[in-house]
């Protein structure tokens, strides 16, 4: 399938990126809000809350962190409108004016001084108003190139490393060559495979970035490490689905980048590119974190390769799952997107299973629900680096 | 012709069971999918879809080869046809 040049309709956002979902958001900005942020969803129909269990005493690069996230979460161009609700006014107008330079329309509420019942009416009048006019927007006609993809996957098994993984890595050598913006990360799952990585960067600057952001995710681990890491990474679904190690786990992983995209630079969590291209971005190997961060980096569609299940989703960001296991596509249908168990029975070759993805992909594109999307699947997790003050 | 695992390439010590119920002494056959061959021997452990089995004779000691590249050490040694996994692989890693 020829993939350069197609078209999907989408919502063209105030700073000319490209959306697939039209989502309202009720941002907590911190733990202690999201009483409120969930009490405003449930009053006003079409919008969601994105609770979470942060945002109290960080400081420093965790708090960077914290802030970036949240306001790359409403950046995200799935998202028309957002309504911030934290418990003062300092940290909640600084998520505001975050989410105000990408020109869509925002507004903050704090508690303090308030309450939670004034902060829930008054949130939600400007919520019902944010609805209806995001009800309004149309979808229109869209490059392909406009379009940007992440990835990761989840409960893995071995294969994921000879199917649904090198799946991906076929749509990614095709949406490479279209344009489009795409990434990949998972950090210390590339242990093993890392040279396999550092070889396919674009230049000797981006390898050295690549490289210098591994060393210290491994010099992490072996700080805190209290054994060889067995049942943590790989996972215990992992070893229960025949990937004995790291090692082997890593090399199934780096299937999904593909043989001819060039890493063309490395970002840092939720970080967001600033050109096309194949990005690294420094991450959780844990799937919701990582989708979190990609949401909040300003990815639009993601894909999910998972050989033993695993059923993530996200609030604002359609994972679509890629299963090549037959057992997992019989036990777990509802989970499953693209079905490309045929590639281990011979049935179909890789690039039909790449250009199956990549139809499942327009289609997503176009507004059809992923099964994640249906199931109610909105995981949001935010990553900390550190304990708070 | 329908196969029961896979071989990623041919240098591979490796295969990985693509079928549910394969059992010790069934013949089994596999595809190295690198290479487009086909591999035919006798299974001795009952393996588990997803899990692998040893396509070559490997000693305590011995790296293991999957995508022709590392994917750990042997503690124990394996016969070609057996079960390899944590109980007799290790990651050289961490």
């Amino acid at each position: 399938m020829e993939i350069k040049g197609r078209k999907f309709m989408g919502y063209r956002r105030e700073n000319g990126r490209v959306g697939v979902r039209n989502h309202v958001i009720i941002l907590p900005v911190d733990d202690i809000s999201n009483a409120a942020a969930e009490a405003v969803a449930n009053n006003i129909k079409g919008s969601i809350a994105l609770a979470h269990p942060y945002g109290r005493l960080q400081f420093g690069a965790d708090l960077d962190l914290h802030f970036r996230t949240l306001i790359g979460t409403g950046c995200n161009p799935n998202v028309a409108a957002v309504v911030v609700i934290g418990i003062e006014p300092g940290w909640t107008n600084k998520v505001v004016e975050g989410i105000q330079a990408s020109g869509k329309p925002v507004a903050g509420f704090w508690i303090e001084q308030n309450g939670d019942h004034n902060t829930i009416c008054a949130a939600s009048k400007k919520a019902r108003e944010f609805v209806q006019n995001a009800s309004e927007v149309q979808r229109e006609e869209c490059d392909i190139s406009e379009l940007w993809v992440s990835t990761k996957c989840g409960e893995s098994d071995t294969t994921s490393g000879c199917g649904a993984n090198p799946t991906v890595g076929e749509a990614f050598d095709k949406l490479y060559e279209a344009g489009c913006t795409l990434v990949f990360g998972e950090t210390s799952e590339l242990t093993g495979g890392e040279h396999l990585v550092a070889e396919r960067c674009r230049t000797p600057e981006v390898r050295e970035q690549f490289q210098a952001m591994f060393d210290r995710y491994s010099a992490m681990i072996d700080r805190h490490k209290t054994s060889d890491l067995s049942e943590s990474q790989p996972t215990k679904g992992n070893i229960e689905g025949g990937l004995t190690t790291i090692e082997e786990k890593a090399l199934g992983n780096i299937q999904k980048i593909g043989h001819k995209c060039l890493v063309d630079g490395v970002l840092d969590k939720a970080e967001t590119p600033d050109k096309p291209g194949l990005w690294f971005m420094d991450s959780s190997s844990a799937a919701a974190e990582m989708v979190t961060l990609c949401a909040a980096s300003g990815y639009v569609v993601h894909f999910f390769p998972t050989g033993q299940g695993n059923v993530v989703g996200n609030p604002i960001l359609p994972v679509i799952k890629i299963c090549a296991n037959p057992r997992t596509v019989r036990t777990m249908s509802e989970h499953v997107d693209v079905d490309v168990a045929g590639i281990l029975a011979r049935e179909i070759n890789m690039p039909e299973a790449g250009d199956k993805l990549l139809e499942m992909m327009l289609r997503t594109a176009n507004g059809r629900f992923t099964a994640a999307e249906a199931l109610g699947h909105r995981e949001f997790v935010l990553t900390r680096l550190f304990e708070s003050a | 012709m329908s196969i029961e695992f896979v071989v990623h390439d041919a240098g591979d010590s490796v295969g990985v069971v693509v079928v549910e119920g394969v059992q010790a002494g069934q013949a089994l056959t596999g595809w190295v999918m690198h290479q487009d061959q086909t591999l035919n021997f006798d299974v001795l452990d009952d393996i588990p879809i997803g899990h692998k089995l040893a396509i070559t004779d490997l000693a305590e000691g011995d790296t293991v080869i999957k995508y022709g590249v590392d994917i750990g050490r042997v503690v124990q040694p394996i016969k070609k046809g057996e079960h390899l996994h944590v109980h007799n692989v290790k990651t050289k890693r961490w």
